[in-house]
């Protein structure tokens, strides 16, 4: 399978194929310069992006009028600005539908953004936290807490770090031959993710039945457990990763073309790339902490983006809307789409699976 | 000189063969006596005999004959059918990774189970192995048809993750299932986590003659696979009928990981392991291969019930549960090998 990223054609957009004759001038880009500092855009990004954030808007606000008890816009934007005319209305926008509807938009993003930033370092668009098992050593982590100590959610918080880290550093060093190449770290990590899911069959099966009912809703990936305490505080370490996740967009897209061409160009390759797994991992742990393991966003997120803004690499920015469209898009469908409300992890895994088997058809068929 | 070469070659290759089988059947048989005599309810050896040759009813006897004895069929015969589908499965898809879990063919299976119980009502496993068969047969097609979509022949570890995505979607579509209708969730739980507590005779004799089948047909078709392993073009030249093996093939893994799913839910890694562990023993001959699957893979399944029942007394694993802690290093060092990767 050729990896996404790999390919660095400088801004060769459909690389003129039409017509060999053709000059290609490359993408149309806007440049924004203030004293030393120039910001560089492509014109079909920034389009792209804008339109995602305005389909995440669009998918929040549904969410938050959609429902048993339907309101109408004036009546979410009421009960939103706190007109104290909104009544019972204000109870269903703020306290009911606002936590989930907001964290599936920031929980989409992490996710979104967590898979391109592994997809961007192994070079390969399968490797991302859901394949490779992270997102299910985060959630065996959270297990353990619940089953064992009956945690708050700040230690169960602790407890997907822990596990998402540690099972990471597994998956590394198991994968580790001289090197990790692709698709063995992939193979790896779907090992470990067997073992980590039997693992957590086992706990279930030791638990207490009532944990386990609980748990068990969890364990497809559901915002049915996010309260307004779970969207400010996860939601928020969300927002703040991803703030700090931006500014090694730069570095990142230095490191895609190998270590030696990153150091050439000012980068130190290792800090950077410890510290953007390190930001991933976090990311998929808080997500896995607060809504279990919801899978195929992180793996489908980052190649729809590139896809959509015909660009070479992987962006964070785009992916990370993208995935916020995807998240938001797929619980409205598991609560309202179907006969009866279902985890959103269900409908990820058919969505997002269904991409995938037509991906590996597709670069099969190509060969 | 070749023949003489080949004499001296051989004559060792069958000591081998002939030692590493008679070495399987012995720990098959302690196996078997192990899997008897442990439970929460500690047989000693000498009573596991008496009671087998007298059935009294009572005491001992009755817990052997009742309880352990059916249990220990069931092992038996699941373990074969999951092994040989995974000796099949590995030689049509040339994948040293296949497996129908991983494949995802133990999914399918799930999955018309589960349609089975949900929308016909149904509750016994010899109501339901159609559905099973079904599945199973449905899934190994597609991945087939995956594996040959390209010109070429598709690189094993992508056959492998088609299968385990086709998994996925085909559990989380089970899941859904089982969240919507609180009666299906109750007759899967027990059977979905691989389990073989309380699968006695009524259950296992319905499938049974289906399971013959299959290992039939893996007799049948265990030559020409020695063929199809040296690629199409020479396989053909050397007279096999490759379509025809195919066929066989496919209905041979569908009856045996179908039935094996109807009668102990999904168990993985029976099939990827071993195989392997086959052709060291005994080469790469798929003849000697088969022979040698039949009394390693019971053997293996067993060896993970005995231990479920051990390590958390008095409580039981299922033996689902064991095979992955056991399966998944084992996936790791066989991708780990440069050879897997190539292959």
């Amino acid at each position: 399978m050729t990896p996404g990223p790999t390919t660095v054609e400088p801004s060769a957009e459909g690389s003129a194929t039409a017509d060999p004759t053709a000059v290609e001038f490359g993408h149309r880009t806007w440049v924004v310069r203030r004293g030393r500092l120039a910001l560089r855009w492509q014109a079909r990004t920034v389009l792209v992006c804008t339109l995602l954030a305005v389909l995440t808007l669009v998918a929040t606000t549904a969410a938050l009028a959609l429902g048993d008890y339907p309101l109408t816009l004036p009546e979410v934007w009421a009960a939103l600005t706190g007109d104290p005319g909104a009544g019972f209305s204000s109870t269903v926008v703020l306290e009911w539908r606002l936590p989930r509807a907001v964290a599936a938009a920031l929980f989409g993003a992490g996710l979104g953004a967590a898979g391109a930033v592994f997809q961007s370092l192994t070079r390969n668009s399968l490797a991302s936290p859901d394949i490779i098992g992270i997102s299910a050593g985060s959630y065996t982590g959270a297990l353990i807490v619940i089953v064992l100590v009956q945690g708050t959610y700040l230690q169960l918080t602790a407890g997907a770090l822990v596990g998402g880290a540690a099972t990471a550093a597994v998956i590394y060093l198991l994968a580790w031959r001289g090197g990790v190449q692709g698709f063995r770290l992939i193979i790896v990590g779907i090992a470990v993710s067997a073992m980590l899911t039997s693992f957590n069959t086992w706990l279930m099966l030791t638990a207490k039945l009532e944990v386990a009912l609980a748990a068990s809703a969890w364990g497809a990936g559901t915002l049915g457990r996010i309260g307004l305490q779970e969207m400010l505080v996860g939601g928020g370490a969300v927002l703040v990763l991803l703030v700090v996740l931006a500014a090694f967009g730069q570095p990142m897209r230095q490191l895609e073309l190998g270590d030696d061409a990153a150091h050439a160009t000012g980068t130190r390759a290792e800090p950077v790339r410890l510290a953007v797994i390190a930001i991933a991992v976090a990311l998929t742990a808080v997500v896995s902490s607060a809504a279990g393991p919801i899978a195929f966003i992180a793996l489908a997120a980052p190649q729809i983006a590139r896809r959509l803004c015909r660009t070479p690499g992987i962006s964070v920015v785009p992916a990370a809307l993208t995935g916020a469209v995807l998240l938001a898009g797929a619980e409205l469908a598991a609560l309202h789409l179907l006969p009866v409300a279902l985890p959103v992890g269900v409908v990820t895994v058919v969505l997002g699976g269904g991409y995938l088997l037509w991906l590996i058809v597709h670069e099969v068929r190509r060969r | 000189m070749k023949i003489a070469v080949a004499r001296d070659t051989a004559a060792p290759l069958t000591r081998r063969r002939v030692v590493g089988l008679l070495a399987a059947l012995a720990l098959l048989a302690a196996l078997v006596l192990a899997s008897i005599a442990v439970g929460s309810r500690a047989v000693p050896l000498p009573a596991v005999v008496d009671a087998l040759l007298h059935d009294t009813g009572e005491g001992d006897s009755y817990v052997v004959w009742s309880l352990r004895v059916p249990r220990t069929a069931v092992l038996l015969a699941v373990g074969i059918a999951l092994g040989v589908a995974g000796m099949l499965i590995q030689a049509l898809t040339r994948n040293p990774l296949a497996d129908p879990g991983i494949l995802g063919v133990n999914a399918g299976a799930s999955l018309f189970v589960a349609l089975g119980i949900a929308v016909f009502g149904l509750s016994s496993p010899g109501q339901y192995v159609w559905f099973s068969f079904a599945g199973a047969l449905l899934v190994t097609v597609v991945v087939y048809v995956i594996g040959s979509a390209g010109r070429g022949s598709i690189d094993p570890i992508q056959l492998t993750l088609a299968g385990v995505t086709l998994g996925a979607i085909l559990y989380a579509v089970v899941s859904a299932m089982t969240l919507l209708d609180p009666r299906t969730f109750e007759q899967m739980r027990n059977w979905s986590a691989g389990s073989v507590v309380g699968r006695g005779w009524e259950v296992l004799l319905p499938v049974l003659p289906f399971l013959a089948a299959g290992v039939l047909l893996a007799v049948a078709v265990a030559g020409p696979l020695n063929a199809i392993a040296l690629g199409d073009d020479l396989a053909k030249s050397l007279g096999a009928s490759i379509g025809r093996t195919r066929i066989i093939v496919v209905a041979a893994v569908t009856l045996l990981a179908g039935g094996a799913t109807a009668v102990a839910g999904p168990i993985g890694f029976v099939g990827l392991m071993v195989p392997h562990v086959a052709r060291w023993i005994v080469g790469p001959d798929q003849r000697w291969i088969l022979g040698a699957t039949l009394l390693l893979a019971p053997s293996l399944l067993l060896a993970a019930d005995v231990v479920g029942r051990t390590v958390i007394r008095p409580g039981e694993l299922p033996v689902g549960i064991v095979m992955a802690f056991v399966g998944a290093p084992i996936l790791i060092v066989l991708v780990r090998r440069r050879k897997a990767a190539g292959l």
